[in-house]
């Protein structure tokens, strides 16, 4: 599969490498799933820079793989959606509200700071 | 200019990259943005998926179009399915005969500037979706001082 998943701390970080087949897409999610668990990782950042074209399948799976990392105790951020493909995806009217997004991958290991950080404090 | 036309066979998921690809490849040879390529392979994508999903087997077909001193690139996508017997509902935000969101067709529509969907049932399902291209200033000059003679 042309991802790699590489694990930096507490997150795991997902880059795709090339355009995915459907397949791939889906494998990606139940890989990221198994290794929340098998990693014990707080944060996913998926990194979609190589991905030019975005349609309602990976958008949606984008967002089930936010939700299913959600259910296993980790936060997802995407990073990277390139400016056409934002285009795109804003005239599609697609749902993206479980995605949470950051430009790179210096944001995105911020963003989760912030929320792991945010946990702690809610659970006191 | 049959070089420029481009005909991909969709038999699986697979078939999807190498579609979006040509597409954009295609737009982008044809002188589309890089942002209007962008929506013509996310269109392809979309009703290439649906072939997938609902014939499992299909073709499309990628031209340029030159009418009314407008450039356009047209895509067909034609499977010989079952086809769709509510082709207005098909085309509606939502509805969706398979668990889908039903964002697939009206997306695709909603991506292209022209959209139209054929189908009857027992007879297969031929989608047609036209982008046009705007023309820069060069090209105008030259076609006015072309029209001048």
């Amino acid at each position: 599969m042309s991802v790699t998943i590489l694990r930096q701390g507490d997150y795991l970080v997902a880059s795709i490498q090339s355009d995915l087949t459907d397949a791939e897409v889906l494998e990606l999610r139940d890989q990221l799933s198994e290794r929340v668990g098998l990693y014990r990782a707080r944060g996913i950042v998926v990194d979609v820079t190589a991905l030019d074209v975005i349609d309602s399948f990976v958008a949606r799976s984008l967002g089930s793989i936010a939700v299913t990392a959600r259910l296993r105790g980790a936060d997802t951020v995407i990073v990277g959606i390139q400016p056409d493909v934002a285009i795109a995806m804003v005239q599609f009217d697609l749902n993206l509200e479980p995605l949470i997004t950051a430009l790179d991958l210096d944001e995105a290991r911020r963003l989760l700071d912030g929320r792991t950080r945010g946990d702690g404090e809610d659970a006191r | 200019m049959h070089d420029d036309e481009v005909r991909v066979t969709i038999t699986s998921d697979a078939d999807l990259v190498p579609a979006r690809s040509e597409g954009r490849a295609l737009a982008q040879r044809l002188g589309f943005s890089r942002t209007d390529a962008t929506l013509i392979a996310t269109a392809i994508s979309e009703i290439a998926r649906n072939i997938v999903v609902h014939v499992g087997r299909g073709e499309i077909h990628m031209r340029p179009l030159y009418e009314d001193k407008r450039y356009g690139l047209v895509v067909v996508a034609r499977d010989a399915g079952r086809g769709i017997p509510e082709t207005d509902a098909a085309m509606e935000h939502g509805f969706t005969s398979r668990g889908g969101l039903g964002l697939g067709l009206p997306g695709a529509r909603r991506l292209m500037d022209e959209f139209e969907i054929d189908s009857k049932p027992g007879q297969g399902t031929t989608v047609t979706m036209t982008k046009w291209r705007f023309r820069d200033e060069l090209e105008r000059l030259r076609e006015r001082r072309g029209q001048r003679g």
